[in-house]
């Protein structure tokens, strides 16, 4: 049973908070990605966890058993480097070897381990070779086989596809998601990138700023952000935001600015009822908007100018002009539009976002 | 780069580098052929008819001869050797710890400590010896090689702990991570993981530190009194002249086998030498 | 989820690792490791340099000589040694000493890294000879150049007289200005090499790119040497200075051996003298309050340079 608990954990340097009140509970077999922009405590906290910062307050527990003041060697963790840290003096099979010799492992133990690791991975034939002969694939091959022969309780990865290029990264996320079916070990995840965050995790975790933002599954996390940040971050392109003021008309409410008037769907009056009168924060993602054809309803549609047209083959993403405000509409690749047309969009009303102003949070 | 006419390399470059290098290799030729000079050849005036310096035609092991067996010269190379190999030891046990602590890791005072090593590097071996002479008797220490193993280090750890230091700065901290979240402690990191990449630098500290023990001449000159006890340079420029009367050509042979051993090293090592100077400098 | 309770239990029990002894665990907080790490040096370094520091104080403000323990006279020593002809003497000299030969170092140094800094053949093997003057010990290639200085015998003086610069023999040692300029030339001698390598290593760090740009715009060599070389050369000069003019300015071996401090003191400096006084004739507090001399002077010239290179590396 690896569960892992943060309970109230803080992290101060000198003063300076950088993770705030993070509460979370990892389970067993779960793969969870901390995301988040750069400086948001995502690492400070997987750190935490391995034991590489102090607790500045709080508990961190895995398995049950506070490990608060236990060095890393004794937290029975293995964590993979965003440059690998492979230890460049060693050959392959000593650099996958070094933590069962460090725990006294008999030899006939390290070679059968290092080569089931090495079987598992598709690097045998590199064993003998020394790291700086080694593609980028290859060292992250190599760093994820030193985790894997302790075989233990939970993985920590600190962004570890940043450093490969692109295709690569696509080859290594799918060959990860792999990995955890078949190993099942607990795994806290941290990137910034939101595509590895959603394709990846079980569940989500993201955070700003030293602070939780959401948790949750990445799907839950996509349709029902629980702010406004955490909706503009996951998604590309990002969801369209736009200052609306919430108008009291005919019984209903209605959501207006220049250029733009849309009536609330129903399921969502009742929440802001509140804000009548007020001015609050309207979203919408560029997928959920298509051109409006002759049945769409006139009141959840605005007129738009194109101002620039991007042909990505699989879509088209319009940038259009909204009155004052810029959005972008993400139609399909039969539309034809050109620049300076003015087209009617048309928004699907269960995708409809509303943020509060103040807070943030969504309504 | 220079360019254009052939007449211009010459005598920008050629001739100049030439000039250069026979300025500074010139007095080792000069040991040589003294060294094999005979006497009758050597004490000839300047200005006589038949001074003949840069070769000789009756070459001669006679000076060398004399020297290793009618003098303490042995004795001196082997004590030098012993002095400047245990001075190295110290210095490099020494400098990889504290190289490593001041650049690993966080600890009160890290900073002044520090800056306090660098400055008892500016701190010269001249301004020392007489207080350093005194304490050196009350540690009954006197005339023997330990005055000198236990002082050469004094000058040789800033050196080394500045030079390890850039080399540990180098090396990316996540490696010492690693090894301690795959099973080691501080300590077993620090010695499996950090010093074998560090091997460069290592290299380059310790020919650095034992050109240099086996060039000190100060303390060995004023802590060592007995002949048996002197290194090369003291007993090279103390024993090998009699009142006003300096052998020339066993001053010499002297001066060549005492620097065989430093020029033999410094070969094999040359680049670690050279980046040992840089090292530092840039550091 | 776990119960308050649970949580804030406070045994630790280790997730899988056998228990550890004390000094593991001791070591494994960095400030303990940290001052185990630092043990030996400090004490090294307490015992033999800061101690006889603080000795070498205390004797200079007591009349010790040796074999005679000392009492305490205050600043007496130092008012000997400042009114003492030969101590000025010692300080002109040292001051000049260093001086110059800096100069001549620097310069010349400069001009040799300036020549290496091309590919050509030999690289390599020139880069290792031309450092063997810096390498020999001091003590035994001073001996050589001696020995080119004997007046009797002097291969210098052959060569100037077969070349026709001079008639009569050159007193190299002898003559107390020839004596200055000789221990000036031993010491540019050993000292050319370690700047030529320094400045060369320079040298290197700077992008052909910036000279091939400035070439383009129109800079021709020294132009180029002055405006992109030289200021970019600049904190690593520094460095290499202050490092040498601190050696210089202790320099005992080469005089030692070469002169001995004369003739007539013309080449003391203050080794030489202290040594002299102290351990030649024994008045070890004067000898010691000579050696503390030179800390001021090197202070201020540290500082001074320290100062320079913080706004050349800031610049």
């Amino acid at each position: 049973m690896a569960r892992v608990l943060m309970r109230s954990l803080n992290k101060k340097y000198d003063e300076v908070p950088a993770v705030i009140d993070v509460n979370l509970e990892i389970h067993d077999r779960e793969f969870v990605v901390l995301v988040g922009p750069s400086g948001c405590g995502k690492t400070t906290t997987l750190r935490m966890v391995a034991g590489l910062e102090s607790i500045t307050s709080g508990n961190i527990s895995i398995d049950e058993k506070i490990i608060n003041d236990l060095p890393p060697m004794d937290r029975d963790i293995a964590m993979v480097f965003q440059n690998y840290a492979l230890y460049p003096h060693m050959s392959v099979y000593d650099n996958m070897a070094f933590g069962l010799k460090m725990r006294k492992f008999d030899t006939p133990e390290i070679t059968r381990r290092v080569q089931e690791a090495a079987e598992i991975l598709g690097i045998q034939e590199l064993l003998k070779r020394k790291p700086r002969q080694l593609s980028g694939g290859q060292r992250q091959r190599v760093a994820l086989g030193r985790a894997i022969v302790r075989h233990p309780q939970v993985f920590l990865f600190d962004e570890p596809l940043s450093n490969l290029d692109a295709k690569l990264r696509v080859q290594m996320r799918v060959e990860l998601k792999k990995l955890h079916e078949r190993l099942g070990t607990t795994a806290i995840y941290v990137t910034h990138d939101q595509v590895e965050a959603m394709t990846l995790g079980d569940r989500v975790v993201v955070m700003r700023d030293g602070r939780v933002q959401q948790v949750g599954d990445p799907m839950e996390l996509y349709t029902n952000p629980a702010n406004r940040f955490v909706a503009g971050f996951l998604g590309s392109p990002a969801m369209n935001f736009a200052g609306v003021r919430i108008v009291a008309q005919n019984g209903g409410l209605w959501a207006e600015r220049e250029g733009i008037r849309i009536a609330v769907p129903k399921p969502i009056v009742p929440r802001l009822g509140a804000y009548a009168g007020k001015e609050v924060t309207f979203g919408v993602r560029p997928e959920d908007m298509r051109i409006a054809g002759a049945g769409d309803p006139q009141d959840l549609s605005f007129d738009a100018a194109v101002e620039v047209v991007e042909r990505l083959g699989s879509e088209i993403l319009l940038d259009v002009a909204v009155g004052s405000a810029t959005m972008v509409a993400a139609v399909e690749p039969t539309v034809t539009a050109k620049v300076h047309e003015k087209l009617r969009l048309a928004v699907n009303p269960e995708r409809l976002h509303f943020f509060d102003n103040a807070t943030e949070a969504a309504i | 780069m220079i360019e254009g006419a052939s007449w211009r390399r010459w005598v920008f470059f050629y001739v100049p580098v030439t000039g250069f290098v026979v300025a500074l290799l010139f007095p080792f030729y000069w040991m040589v052929i003294t060294t094999i000079r005979p006497d009758k050849e050597l004490y000839r005036p300047w200005n006589a008819a038949n001074y003949t310096p840069f070769w000789t035609t009756n070459p001669t092991l006679e000076h060398i001869r004399a020297l290793l067996t009618e003098t303490l010269f042995s004795t001196w190379m082997l004590n030098t050797m012993f002095i400047s190999l245990s001075a190295t030891a110290i210095s490099l046990f020494c400098g990889l710890l504290a190289g490593y602590a001041l650049s690993r890791l966080k600890f009160p005072f890290a900073g002044s400590i520090g800056t306090g090593i660098f400055i008892t590097y500016l701190v010269p071996q001249t301004l020392l010896f007489i207080p350093l002479s005194d304490i050196i008797r009350n540690f009954k220490l006197g005339d023997s090689p330990w005055a000198l193993i236990l002082t050469y280090p004094t000058f040789l750890i800033p050196f080394c702990t500045w030079l390890l230091m850039g080399y540990f700065k180098s090396i990316p901290k996540e490696l010492e991570e690693c090894a301690r979240i795959d099973g080691a402690t501080r300590w077993k990191a620090m010695i499996y993981i950090i010093f074998p990449v560090a091997i460069p630098g290592i290299l380059s500290a310790g020919i650095f530190a034992f050109t240099l023990s086996w060039n000190e001449f100060i303390y060995a000159l004023v802590f060592l009194s007995s002949p048996e006890q002197k290194t090369v340079p003291v007993g090279v420029t103390s024993e090998l002249v009699r009142g006003d009367v300096f052998f020339w050509g066993e001053l010499m042979a002297g001066a060549l086998l005492g620097s065989i051993p430093v020029a033999f090293v410094y070969s094999f090592f040359v680049e670690y030498y050279v980046s040992g100077i840089t090292g530092s400098v840039k550091g | 989820m776990a119960t308050a309770a649970e949580v804030a239990a406070p045994r630790l029990q280790y997730v899988g690792s056998p228990p550890r002894g004390p000094i593991t665990r001791l070591l494994e907080d960095e400030r303990w490791l940290a001052t185990c790490l630092m043990l030996p040096t400090v004490i090294l370094l307490g015992m033999f340099i800061a101690h006889p520091f603080i000795n070498g104080i205390l004797l200079s403000v007591t009349d010790t000589k040796v074999g005679v323990p000392g009492h305490f006279v205050g600043l007496d020593n130092f008012v000997k040694i400042w009114h003492d002809d030969i101590f000025q003497v010692a300080v002109w000299n040292t001051c000049l000493y260093t001086f110059v030969t800096t100069v001549f170092k620097l310069a010349l140094g400069l001009w040799l890294a300036l020549l290496l800094n091309r590919h050509f053949r030999g690289k390599a093997f020139m880069r290792a000879f031309i450092l063997l003057p810096f390498i020999i010990p001091t003590v035994l290639s001073t001996f050589a150049w001696k020995w080119m200085f004997d007046p009797t015998f002097s291969v210098l003086n052959w060569m100037l007289f077969h070349v026709g610069i001079i008639k009569t023999r050159i007193n190299w040692l002898g003559d107390p200005t020839l004596a200055m300029a000789s221990v000036i030339i031993v010491n540019v001698w050993r000292g050319v090499p370690f700047y030529a390598i320094s400045l060369l290593a320079g040298l290197q760090t700077i992008s052909p790119e910036l000279h091939e740009a400035a070439a383009i715009d129109g800079a021709h060599a020294w132009a180029r040497f002055r405006h992109i070389t030289w200021p970019l050369l600049l904190p690593v000069t520094l460095v290499i200075v202050l490092f040498s003019v601190i050696q210089t300015f202790a320099d005992f071996q080469l005089v030692y051996v070469l002169t001995g401090g004369g003739p007539a003191n013309a080449t003391q400096l203050f080794a030489t003298y202290a040594y002299q006084l102290g351990i030649g004739t024994g008045l070890l507090s004067q000898g010691a309050a000579i050696s503390l001399a030179i800390f001021p002077i090197l202070l201020l010239v540290v500082i001074v340079q320290l100062v320079y290179i913080r706004k050349a590396e800031t610049a």
